[in-house]
């Protein structure tokens, strides 16, 4: 029987024709009651479960997931991790994320590839760059690493770019400690690491309504009967509004579709994640060498995960515009997967109206990067009762006090 | 070396031979051949290496599901990596090698991982490289990944895309497209019909088919088909044409390749075009998949589906080997065995898994093919190539060797239900022909022939005429396949038995994904990566579903398939991008003056969709003495200013009033006739979004100016208000922004250059005050007039048709030329703004700048009335005291301007921690020989005089805070 | 791609609109007399339906009139298409 996964380990199971290696999670049948339940097996959901029982001993909990772990979003996205943020409380909480994921396989002992090539954002004109050389300086002023370069050093560390380009390149801000990693693995990870402390994973498994007494959550309906817990946490990114309303809580959150597309796989050619804020492009290369491309939001409500024409027109048209000789290169597969999109880009990690419910939502196009930051703050609200500190301005009042964080109209950069 | 020519071969040019080139060696082939048909015809059995072990391949398949034929096709700027040789139509002088195969196919360095294999399994990278970390193992594993090689040079080929609206379209052009296309068009309502066909012959199956057809030889019932069609006015035929996307509402996407099959010099015009086919009703004759079958060493050069062997023997006269061995579960490959006995192969086999024979084997004993029933490959023997076959009964007894240098396998065939799975179109499984079927369709289209599961060609036919009419008929059901030998857990033999020939996935791996508990589909696809090769699993997908399905003793239905995404097949992104590349990508606008101010030496940018002079250097001048120059003549003489850009708003009726006083935060209700007033424009969520000047023409008649990026947008969002808001309004707007060209005329000798061109406008300062409009004349052109000042100055904007804009340029520029007149651009106007403390919405303001910020909180005490964004504004967080305000700033350490984004920390700040704001504009004032800056702080308003610490890039500065009106803070100037 | 059939203009693509989201959204008023969580409603709380959804477009490069669309979010099936001021019962495209 093997459970360590390391070299060792692969060289044993080698020998034994791989039949040692255990399951990497457990599928459980659910209990009629846990101390936690846990909606949504995706990044956030997992996370939440992990740290649920690794940082407050809480290990009876059930995480439900109506399809299979990791199947969402955390499967359709195009990977990338970066704490390039302006404001303090979203940089600090974005940063606390990068962190985790540094440490993160070691954590889970499951390799999640991160892969630290630098997270680049080009300017393309004046205003852009007096905009990047601000949000530098506020990375900066949060302690976060970045690099503001010109444009000759831009070319230089990014070789391939247009030598005549429409939109002319003028500078770049470089996170080098940002890059991707292996989505999957991040879900895959987390699901091994809590499922061996104890987590059931119960996957196919719906939440059909909860059950609600005195404005309490005391447990969920699901397809697989009733599952009774005072402490419920969602993290169903997508769907948030859909499943919050089953517990009569509604969310300030529309559900768009975000296209993405791959190219086939060739060798290095892209040493680095770019992303250009005039055609709204950005692209890496992924280890296998896939180019991975991340478009626009498809601007009306969609919960259909299907690909559409004009991004893929938009996206293609921004890569060869920064690339020329990628225009030669082919898309292999493109697909769509369903952003909480949230007025101000800023996530909602949030306790509810209804007591013992909390949620994790509002990620926009950008949750892949916070899972760990965004299951660590989740568990700690939903161990503690209280908004952990790294997560305090992402509650729901702020949609009434107006005190919304919004990245994107401050620092000109996408989020 | 097996592969043979024979003589004859449908669709090849014999008379017409054509050399190329593989892997550096001189080949010929004919006109008619692919890359993949020659190859094998010249005896090439190893094509290149898989992506993981490196191991030998050969081709499997003849078309776009071939998993291993991966090629690198022509050099230099001309370059494509990971072309499909079996797309790849032989040219003159064609030049391809392997990718992924260091120095070469036959001898591959990394082959070595071939013999790590078993400490490699699928998913071994999640298990390892912990220490020191990841970073250290990646490059390696980088430069081992990936097929082909990127191009490193532009593109030299241009691409185009077509829209079409068709009542029809057909995919696939087998024996069912044609025959529902000709029914198409016949019936009636039908005005345009189009059929495309990836291929480029049309026939699809046809072209290896040696089955009469309603009494002919097939390709003569092609050929009579095609004729027919070509001779029908509303029918439109596309070879080389591949439905790659099914989207939304009919929307079918294709891709046609229009010169990828001439040898490069001979290409003209766009390389591919990118059409958008909105289809009334949509055919898919899109056949259907051959499943390999999964045996031990099944990825040994020599081991083909027996479709692809039929084609290859059939179609282009190219033949595997000489002694073939085909195995099967079903009939189809008993057509593949004749074709191959037909050609003169020394002798064909037949391994069938089912055990009684049916009518194909026993006329195939009669042409003296030997025929073994109820028994099935265990494993192919030969280590680079095919050397024989270890076949067994299913349960394992009577081995037997059979000696044979290619192996020929079917395991029965999978629709290609890919564009009716991308339409939303749910699929069932049905167990006669292990195979996913279209079922309910969800947009309008419907699947006919082999996509359907129907592979009779009668039938297929009878039914894409059925469905093409509209008439709904039921088919007998297909004779359902025999069965496929699995492995049980544990076999060692299932690691050498591969299902994904590309990404190197094997039957060991889908048993050790379930043995891990990766049991659903997408888990499978993903841990093991099975389906995701650049083939998208076209041949593995359902042999890796049903391989996982008998191992968990669960229906392949409940195991279930993943998604189908678009594109179908590879689709170069050059082809996407269409025309919108280079200046095309968003082409600049420019002002009637662009050719004017060129001719001066402006150095033209980019400011949002406009190109304009951002200066005017005199030779030697760099950009900062240039702009100092420029701005000097303003403040002392006179300049001239391209200010075309900026928007323009018509806003008519008898409810303009009442409607601007509701967009903007200032008044404008008791704005008088000829009078112009500043505006403030809030979106609804209270952030500032725009400024511009307010000008009453008329009684309901007035001009809303907007910054140059916003016109559209607001002109929009007036629209917006009026009609879903406010429809009760009697409102018109019109963005006439185009319509009217402006030139900017300012400094103290304005007045006198506007008065030298002549006009019926009373200029006097008593009469035409700062802040007025007038409408009239100007040299002779009909005008308006705005006195209004962004420099500080005494200003005119004066706006003609934008056919005048040039002249009245260069109407001005003589007419200033005595008093010093002086043209200058964005930047020197930028900075004269600075110097009087004029606010650049965009630049001194951002997504959380409420008006309050900039001063304007007491007129908005005063206005009683609602506007955008008022609600707002005072909500608990527009009430902090300490947001950020926007002020000036003095520098106090005698250094130069500070920079543009460096933040602004406390006085006594010693760490860089804690932000409490930026600087949004700075630059050295030519006019008081210091720098100046606008930034947002903190409580900026009440700290008047407060030293800060300005943080940059790790260096520190020393300002404090100021008035924001550096310059004339009176307005004396601009009164003059 | 979505093919809307602009009431004014006839069938046209996606391409040519842009979506305004939800319709029929009330907004409060008087300005000093909405609560902040009235407010707050108008601006951020929609119903974002997984099923049919009441959206207006407009028709940004054809006629520019906005009008309002009942589409399903999850087929994206449009099924009925009136213009402003105008309302439609409950389903009543489906």
């Amino acid at each position: 029987m093997t459970r360590t996964y390391s070299a060792l380990s692969l060289l044993r199971e080698g020998f034994n024709a791989q039949q040692g290696w255990q399951p990497a999670w457990r599928d459980a049948e659910p209990k009629s009651h846990y101390d936690a339940i846990v909606i949504g097996g995706g990044g956030h959901g997992l996370a939440t479960a992990y740290y649920l029982a690794k940082n407050h001993g809480i290990t009876n909990v059930a995480l439900i997931e109506r399809g299979w772990i990791g199947g969402g979003n955390t499967g359709r996205n195009t990977t990338i991790i970066r704490s390039n943020y302006f404001f303090p409380e979203t940089a600090n909480f974005f940063e606390f994320s990068v962190k985790l994921y540094e440490g993160l396989s070691k954590a889970l002992n499951y390799n999640i590839m991160f892969s630290q090539r630098g997270m680049w954002t080009l300017a393309h004109d004046r205003h852009g760059l007096e905009m990047l050389r601000r949000s530098a300086n506020a990375m900066l002023l949060n302690g976060i690493d970045a690099e503001l370069h010109d444009g000759a050093m831009v070319r230089k560390l990014i070789p391939g770019l247009n030598e005549n380009p429409r939109f002319p390149i003028l500078g770049g801000l470089n996170q080098p400690r940002g890059g991707s990693a292996r989505h999957d693995a991040v879900a895959w990870g987390y699901a091994r690491a809590a499922s061996a402390l104890g987590v059931d994973i119960i996957q196919n498994c719906e939440v059909h309504d909860f059950i609600v007494e005195n404005g309490h959550v005391r447990g969920v309906v699901t397809s697989h009967g009733a599952i009774r817990s005072d402490t419920v946490g969602m993290a169903v990114a997508g769907h948030s509004s859909v499943v919050a309303a089953k517990a009569g809580v509604r969310l300030p959150i529309q559900s768009f579709a975000l296209q993405a597309f791959v190219s086939e796989p060739v060798k290095p050619c892209l040493d680095t994640v770019v992303l250009s804020p005039a055609t709204g492009t950005y692209l890496s290369q992924s280890d296998k060498g896939e180019l991975v491309l991340g478009a626009g939001l498809d601007l009306y409500l969609s919960y259909a995960q299907r690909g559409n024409i004009p991004w893929m027109e938009r996206a293609a048209a921004g890569v060869v515009e920064l690339f020329p000789a990628f225009s030669r290169l082919r898309f292999l597969r493109q697909w769509a997967g369903i952003c909480d999109v949230v007025h101000d880009s800023t996530p909602i990690i949030s306790k509810t109206d209804l007591g013992g419910f909390y949620v994790n939502c509002g990620w926009g196009t950008g949750g892949f990067k916070a899972i760990p930051a965004g299951g660590w703050c989740l568990a700690h609200a939903m161990a503690t009762g209280e908004a952990h500190p790294l997560a305090r301005g992402f509650g729901l009042d702020r949609f009434r006090t107006g005190a919304l964080i919004d990245e994107a109209s401050a620092s000109g950069i996408a989020h | 070396m097996s592969g043979w020519r024979t003589d004859s071969g449908l669709v090849v040019d014999r008379s017409k031979p054509i050399n190329f080139e593989w892997a550096g060696r001189r080949y010929q082939g004919f006109v008619g051949d692919t890359l993949a048909s020659a190859l094998i015809a010249n005896g090439v059995s190893i094509i290149g290496r898989s992506f993981k072990y490196h191991r030998p391949r050969g081709l499997i398949a003849a078309g776009l599901e071939e998993p291993n034929g991966i090629v690198q096709l022509e050099r230099g700027s001309h370059t494509l990596p990971n072309i499909k040789a079996t797309q790849v139509e032989l040219y003159e002088g064609l030049v391809a090698g392997p990718v992924n195969a260091r120095p070469s196919a036959e001898f591959d360095l990394l082959a070595i991982n071939s013999l790590f294999k078993r400490f490699i399994p699928a998913a071994f990278y999640y298990k390892t490289f912990f220490w020191p970390n990841w970073h250290a193992f990646e490059p390696s594993i980088r430069n081992a990944a990936g097929l082909g090689v990127a191009p490193a040079e532009p593109d030299p080929d241009c691409y185009e895309h077509r829209f079409a609206h068709v009542d029809v379209l057909v995919i696939g052009s087998g024996a069912a497209g044609l025959a529902a296309a000709e029914a198409a068009a016949a019936a009636p309502g039908n005005e345009r019909v189009m059929l495309v066909e990836a291929d480029c012959e049309f026939g699809g199956g046809l072209l290896a088919s040696a089955d009469e057809l309603e009494g002919s030889a097939p390709m003569a019932w092609r050929d009579a088909a095609l004729a027919r069609l070509r001779a029908l006015p509303n029918v439109e035929l596309l070879n080389r044409t591949m439905a790659f996307g099914f989207y939304d509402h009919n929307l079918v996407a294709l891709a046609e390749r229009l010169s990828d099959h001439l040898p490069p010099h001979q290409r003209k015009g766009p390389r591919q075009r990118l059409w958008k086919v909105r289809a009334g009703k949509v055919i898919l004759a899109t056949g259907a998949f051959e499943r390999p079958i999964p045996f031990a060493g099944n990825d040994l050069p020599g081991v083909m589906l027996a479709s692809a062997a039929q084609v290859y023997a059939r179609r282009y006269g190219a033949v595997p080997g000489q002694r073939i061995v085909v195995c099967t579960n079903n009939d189809s490959a008993y057509a593949a065995a004749r074709a191959l006995h037909a050609a003169g192969c020394a002798s064909v086999a037949i391994v069938d898994s089912r055990v009684s024979p049916g009518a194909p084997a026993l006329a195939a004993a009669e042409c003296g093919i030997r025929v073994v029933q109820g028994a099935v490959p265990i494993a192919a023997r030969g280590r680079r190539m095919v050397k024989g076959l270890d076949i067994a009964a299913l349960d394992g007894r009577h081995r037997q060797r059979l000696s044979c240098d290619a192996i020929l396998m079917s395991d029965g065939w999978n629709p290609a239900v890919h564009l009716h799975s991308q339409s939303g179109g749910s699929l069932d499984y049905d167990d006669a022909l292990q195979a996913f079927l279209p079922a309910t369709a969800v947009q309008n289209a419907v699947n006919v022939g082999a996509a359907a599961g129907i592979f009779d060609l009668t039938a297929a036919i009878a039914m894409a005429r059925d469905v093409a009419r509209g008439t709904a008929v039921r088919y007998p059901a297909p004779a359902p396949v025999g069965p496929t030998r699995r492995f049980a857990d544990g076999d060692p033999k299932a690691a050498s038995a591969w299902l994904d020939f590309q990404n190197d996935v094997t039957v060991g791996d889908v048993q050790l994904a379930a043995r891990e508990n990766f049991r659903s589909v997408e888990h499978l696809k993903r841990y093991t990566t099975l389906g995701m090769a650049s083939d998208q699993g076209k041949t593995s997908n359902i042999s890796g579903i049903q391989t996982l399905s008998a191992l968990l003793g669960k229906a392949a239905p409940a195991i279930g398939t993943t998604r189908f995404r678009p594109p179908f097949d590879p689709v170069t992104i050059g082809a996407f991008a269409g025309r919108a590349t280079g200046e095309d990508l968003s082409p600049l606008s420019e002002t009637p003056s662009h050719a004017a101010q060129l001719a001066l030496d402006a150095v033209m940018e980019p400011y949002g969709r406009w190109s304009r002079a951002a200066f005017f250097p005199r030779p030697g001048e760099d950009e900062h003495r240039a702009v100092a120059r420029e701005v000097m003549a303003v403040r002392q003489a006179a300049g001239l200013f391209d200010a075309s850009t900026l928007g323009k708003i018509e806003v008519k009726g008898p409810d303009a009033a009442e409607f601007l006083q509701r967009m903007y935060v200032g008044g404008i209700r008791t704005l008088k006739i000829g009078q112009c007033r500043y505006g403030l424009m809030l979106s609804e969520h209270g952030v500032v979004y725009d400024d511009g000047v307010i000008a009453r023409i008329g009684e309901c008649h007035y001009l809303v100016g907007t910054t140059s990026g916003h016109a559209s947008a607001i002109a929009e969002s007036f629209h917006e208000w009026l009609q879903c808001e406010w429809p009760h309004l009697r409102v018109a707007v019109e963005n006439v922004t185009t319509a009217w060209a402006v030139v900017n005329i300012a400094g103290p000798r304005a007045r006198d250059v506007l008065a030298a061109l002549g006009s019926d406008i009373d200029l006097s300062s008593e009469a035409f005050a700062h802040m007025q409009i007038r409408v009239g004349a100007i040299g002779g052109v009909p005008a308006r007039v705005q006195r209004v000042s962004y420099s500080g100055e005494l200003s005119y904007e004066v706006a003609v048709p934008w056919r005048y804009g040039a002249s009245l340029w260069e109407e001005l520029m003589r007419a200033g030329k005595p008093h010093g007149i002086t043209p200058f651009g964005v930047e020197a106007m930028m900075v004269m703004r600075l110097e009087k403390g004029f606010l650049h919405v965009g630049s001194d303001t951002d997504g959380t700048t409420y008006p309050q910020d900039l001063g304007f909180g007491a007129a908005i005490a005063k206005k009683p009335d609602d506007f955008v964004g008022r609600r707002s504004i005072v909500r608990p967080d527009g009430l902090r005291p300490d947001r950020r305000q926007l002020v000036g700033l003095e520098v106090i350490d005698g250094a130069g301007p500070l920079a543009v984004g460096a933040h602004v920390l406390p006085g006594e700040a010693v760490e860089a921690r804690g932000t409490q704001g930026w600087v949004t504009s700075s630059a050295q004032s030519p006019t008081l020989g210091r720098p100046v800056a606008l930034a947002l702080v903190e409580r900026g308003g009440e700290r008047m005089g407060e030293a800060v610490r300005i943080w940059d890039l790790g260096t520190w500065r020393a300002a404090k805070i100021a008035d924001v009106r550096f310059y004339d803070p009176s307005g004396e100037r601009l009164h003059a | 791609m979505l093919l809307i059939d602009c009431p004014y203009c006839g069938p046209r693509s996606e391409i040519e609109f842009r979506c305004g989201g939800e319709s029929h959204v009330q907004r409060p008023g008087p300005h000093d007399a909405a609560s902040d969580e009235q407010w707050a409603d108008y601006l951020f709380y929609r119903h974002n339906p997984k099923g049919e959804h009441r959206e207006r477009w407009l028709h940004m490069a054809g006629c520019g009139q906005w009008f309002n669309v009942a589409r399903d979010t999850v087929t994206h099936k449009i099924t009925a298409i009136y213009r402003m001021g105008e309302t439609i019962d409950a389903g009543a495209g489906s």
